[in-house]
């Protein structure tokens, strides 16, 4: 072969350039060279130029100025010219380009050119770059090249014809009889585009598949011929006879077989055959192998057949080689779905290649054990895959992480097993997990209550040694909150006691509030567990109001804001301190967007708990609206939450504990939306016996509503429990009584109850109420009625 | 079928792309940077298939050079292994004990070989004696018609 000279010259220089600068100097002058030449008439080193530009483009520099000397360069009469330009078309043109068309019209003179060289520069050209048009243009050239004579053209016309199709799906049905035909051909070249001609065909139309099927004898006849013969020096690959041609045909097989039992019937020995004798020490014969395993388990195969084929892939699994044992994973990844228990067989090879040492064997292996885990499994599962989350690379953390809490949520034998499996992701890769985990899991919590003390003190603990996963700090943050009552106790079932203090908890979440490592959520979180706290503790409130009060010049807007609201509940509004931060109600699986820790990006936002934390920063800055807002913690629109009272009372929980009681103004929080100004509304002492005293006062609300609040107090020495109180009212009036806030009435005035009753009075008569008060003391039931005549108004 | 076929070196450089679906310049310089941030950095012993998007990619190294295409869901792998391997073999045969200068410097022929062997994405071939008999008849004919038309016209 005569090498191009000036084209090696060229090369020669462009590599001994030292600096980029300088190898752009030299391809500038270079090109400037060429575009030169270009210009001047026909001269002999025309082949030349273009391949020193097609260089120059392989490099990334521009080369389009190129483009119409390729369409010269495929005009001309001189076959190495020709090689070059259409190299340079395949290059420079495709379909996009305006020049590409120019070239239709040599294309077509080339197709019948004598020397069957230049046809096939042709072919090929308009198989790597023709355009739906020039397809449509040239078919019928093309199918007449299908029928020639000539076995190096018609193989090339094959694929040829396999891009026609692809480009222009209609003109199958053209190439449909010559592609039948080709089947009886001996050249192996041309069978092989037979084979892809007809796949494609089938691929596309149902009607041609149909045709096709009665091909598949013949496929049969020509894949035992393969198997069987013996060796043929041409086309052996380590022992296999044309391994290329093997495959393609046992997929064209597969789609013919596929939903049709008689075809599936007709290959069903051969495949075996395939199965049993091909040698699968190489590459090649399990390449064979592969493809004969994909087709048994997509056609209608016998289930011995089926088994075989699972065995293999079970084979594949034990090889040393990691090519093979990741194609078998991702085909039992196909079947596990349907094949389950097959698969199942197998779950122990499988699950240690999670310890492979390749990414791409452990990604499959992930998703395969994934899908094998249930119910009956599931604790041994998840010591493995937790084992794995712990050593993962780090792309495959998410997928591990999530497919584990879906895992966990299905199958899980217990609620603790659960719960502590969540805490372990967390713990391992709480930087990894979804935002939904958060609320998914505080739900979780919320809905085992006989573990909240346990859940508790192990995030305390989690939250001592490690407050860098922003996850599993909120979630601990929050349970503190929430629960830190029964952590401050100290004795806890399921866990060795602990001692925690006050002080120890407040240090805690100061740490996390003041730590760089905490995202602005989870500072978030942790005021509001402190402030929460405030209500749950006794000793140190102080320490809380001084540090709520500290961030309420913080810099962080949504900080500060809290800051300065929590403030707020401390200084003017600490009669509701307590009822505000009330244990949190049970939050419902079924409510709406919950979501299974599957992903939708939609649904976090209403999951209770976020929603209630957006209610939370919703609150306005003027603390006169604050009023309307906390109805919105509290009762929310669309929740099942009812209003404060209610919950009260519905939640096994600690009765309110502390000083302060909601007092008159409860009525302002769940009364009307106007912003009202808060001084306190006037009481009235309506009732006072045995040590009970009851309270009254009332707001207008509007020209006919009238919202009374009865407190009622027990100043004796006993304990008071199932306080009621019923009213009534004259006949046009309406009332609605709102639940109290509770029933019990500790001795000496530690506590009040308080309920509200909405009066209507449209006829504006006359208002009066009778009460009547019920309840039980050292174990004797009392009652007693009172008429309230009057009612003081602003 | 087989979307694309890229040789490149091991510090990245590029000798050989072929591209068998239409995509433009850019598309075609991205999914060179990202073959080769896919390919080079992955550790000696690892396997030799990859996902990408919504692509198998199956690449081998051979001495400097590395043999990357990019292949559809239904295709099999391990053909494409193999299809790889015959194309160095090719190439071997073609060139004589080829190394990654061979290619540099007749990059032309490189794309001649691959061009007789396949077609479209698909193997057009599959005897290793038939490739290497059509270059030489294909080069043979190129070099006839150089000869006369270098001759000197008496």
């Amino acid at each position: 072969m005569s090498p191009s000279v000036p084209l090696q010259e060229m090369i020669r220089a462009i590599r001994s350039a030292r600096t980029q600068c300088e190898e752009r100097g030299v391809i500038q002058r270079e090109c400037a060279a060429i575009r030169a030449q270009f210009r001047q008439a026909d001269n002999g080193g025309r082949s030349h130029n273009l391949a020193k530009l097609l260089y120059v483009h392989m490099l990334g520099y521009p080369a389009h100025f190129g483009q119409m000397e390729c369409v010269r360069m495929i005009a001309s009469p001189r076959y190495s010219e020709k090689r070059v330009g259409y190299l340079g078309a395949m290059m420079l043109l495709d379909e996009k380009q305006d020049a590409s068309l120019l070239i239709t019209n040599s294309i077509k003179n080339d197709l019948s050119h004598s020397n069957q060289y230049v046809q096939s520069l042709a072919l090929c050209t308009l198989a790597c770059m023709g355009s739906a048009e020039m397809c449509r243009d040239l078919a019928p050239e093309i199918d007449r090249l299908l029928r020639a004579s000539n076995s190096y053209i018609k193989k090339k016309a094959a694929l040829c014809a396999v891009h026609i199709v692809r480009k222009v799906h209609d003109l199958g049905e053209l190439f449909a009889p010559a592609a039948r035909s080709l089947l009886a051909e001996k050249n192996h070249g041309v069978l092989h585009g037979a084979v892809v001609l007809i796949t494609e065909l089938c691929e596309r139309s149902p009607e041609t598949l149909e045709r096709f099927r009665k091909t598949v004898p013949d496929l049969v006849q020509i894949m035992k011929g393969l198997v069987i013969s013996g060796y043929s020096p041409e086309h052996d690959v380590a022992g296999i006879s044309d391994p290329f041609l093997q495959v393609r045909i046992l997929r064209l097989l597969r789609i013919l077989g596929r939903n049709n039992e008689a075809a599936s019937d007709a290959m069903n020995d051969l495949l075996a055959q395939v199965a049993t004798n091909t040698d699968s020490t190489k590459t090649v014969g399990n390449a064979v192998l592969y493809e004969t395993v994909l087709t048994v388990l997509d056609i209608k195969s016998e289930s011995g057949l089926r088994v075989l084929a699972v065995n293999i892939l079970g084979r594949f699994l034990l090889n040393n080689d990691r090519n093979i044992r990741y194609i078998a994973m991702t085909s039992l990844q196909r079947i596990v779905g349907t094949d389950h228990n097959a698969v199942q067989r197998h779950r122990g090879t499988i699950v240690d290649c999670l310890k492979d040492q390749d990414a791409s064997v452990k990604r499959r292996a992930l998703e395969l054990s994934l899908a094998l885990v249930s119910a009956t499994n599931i604790r041994s599962m998840m010591k493995e895959l937790l084992l794995f989350l712990s050593s993962c690379p780090l792309e495959l953390r998410a997928q591990a992480a999530s497919g584990i809490f879906n895992a966990a949520e299905r199958y899980a034998p217990s609620q603790r097993w659960h719960i502590d499996t969540i805490l372990h992701v967390l713990t391992t890769a709480g930087g990894d997990v979804r935002d939904e985990t958060v609320p998914n899991l505080i739900q979780l919590i919320t809905n085992t209550s006989e573990l909240h003390c346990y859940t508790v003190h192990k995030l305390y603990r989690a939250l001592l040694s490690d407050i860098s996963q922003q996850s599993l700090v909120q979630v601990a943050c929050w349970c503190i909150g929430e629960y830190g009552d029964l952590l401050l106790r100290g004795e806890c079932q399921e866990t060795e006691p602990v001692q925690v203090t006050e002080d120890d908890v407040l240090d805690a979440l100061e740490t996390v509030l003041q730590s760089h490592m905490s995202a602005p959520a989870t500072r978030g979180f942790a005021l509001t567990a402190t402030m929460k706290l405030s209500t749950r503790i006794t000793d140190n409130v102080d320490r809380i109001r001084s540090i709520v009060s500290i961030y309420g010049s913080c810099i962080d807007v949504e900080l500060q804001q809290r800051a300065v609201e929590y403030n707020a509940l401390f200084k003017k509004y600490d009669h509701m301190r307590a009822a505000v931060l009330e244990r949190m109600p049970v939050i419902e699986k079924n409510s709406p967007g919950h979501t299974n820790g599957e992903s939708t990006r939609e649904a976090v936002k209403e999951v209770q708990p976020a929603k209630v934390k957006q209610a939370e920063t919703l609150l306005p800055q003027q603390p006169t609206s604050q009023v309307c807002d906390l109805l919105d913690l509290l009762g929310g629109s669309e929740e099942p939450l009812q209003p404060n009272p209610a919950v009260g009372s519905t939640v096994p929980v600690l009765p309110i504990s502390t000083s302060s009681t909601a007092g008159g103004d409860l009525l302002d929080l769940l009364g009307g939306l106007e912003p009202t100004p808060l001084t306190s509304a006037p009481t009235v002492t309506v009732y006072e016996k045995g040590g009970v005293t009851l309270t009254l006062s009332s707001e207008k609300q509007s020209d006919s509503g009238l919202t009374v609040t009865l407190t009622a107090c027990n100043s004796t020495d006993s304990d008071i429990s199932s306080f009621t109180l019923q009213a009534a009212v004259p006949k046009s009036v309406q009332l609605h009584m709102k639940a109290p806030s509770g029933d019990s009435l500790p001795a000496r005035g530690a506590a009040k109850v308080t309920q509200m009753v909405a009066l209507s009075n449209p006829n504006k008569v006359n208002l009066k109420m009778r009460i009547r008060i019920s309840y039980t003391s050292q174990g004797s039931a009392f009652q007693d009625t009172v008429q309230v005549d009057s009612f003081p108004e602003h | 079928m087989i979307r694309f076929l890229l040789l490149f070196s091991r510090q990245g450089k590029l000798r050989l792309q072929k591209w068998f679906t239409p995509l433009t310049d850019r598309e075609k310089k991205k999914v060179i940077r990202d073959m080769t941030m896919l390919v080079l950095p992955r550790p000696p012993r690892s396997s030799n298939f990859v996902q990408w998007r919504d692509l198998k990619i199956v690449y081998k190294r051979y001495a400097s050079l590395y043999f990357c295409a990019g292949l559809e869901q239904h295709d099999n792998e391990l053909l494409a292994l193999e299809v790889l391997h015959r194309y160095v073999e090719l190439l071997d045969k073609y060139f004589g004990n080829v190394c990654e200068l061979d290619i540099i410097f007749n990059f032309e022929k490189a794309y001649f070989i691959l061009d007789e062997f396949l077609m479209g994405g698909e193997i057009l071939e599959t005897s290793k004696l038939a490739v290497g008999a059509t270059m030489e008849e294909a080069d043979t004919l190129q070099e006839t018609m150089e000869e006369y038309m270098s001759k000197p016209a008496y």
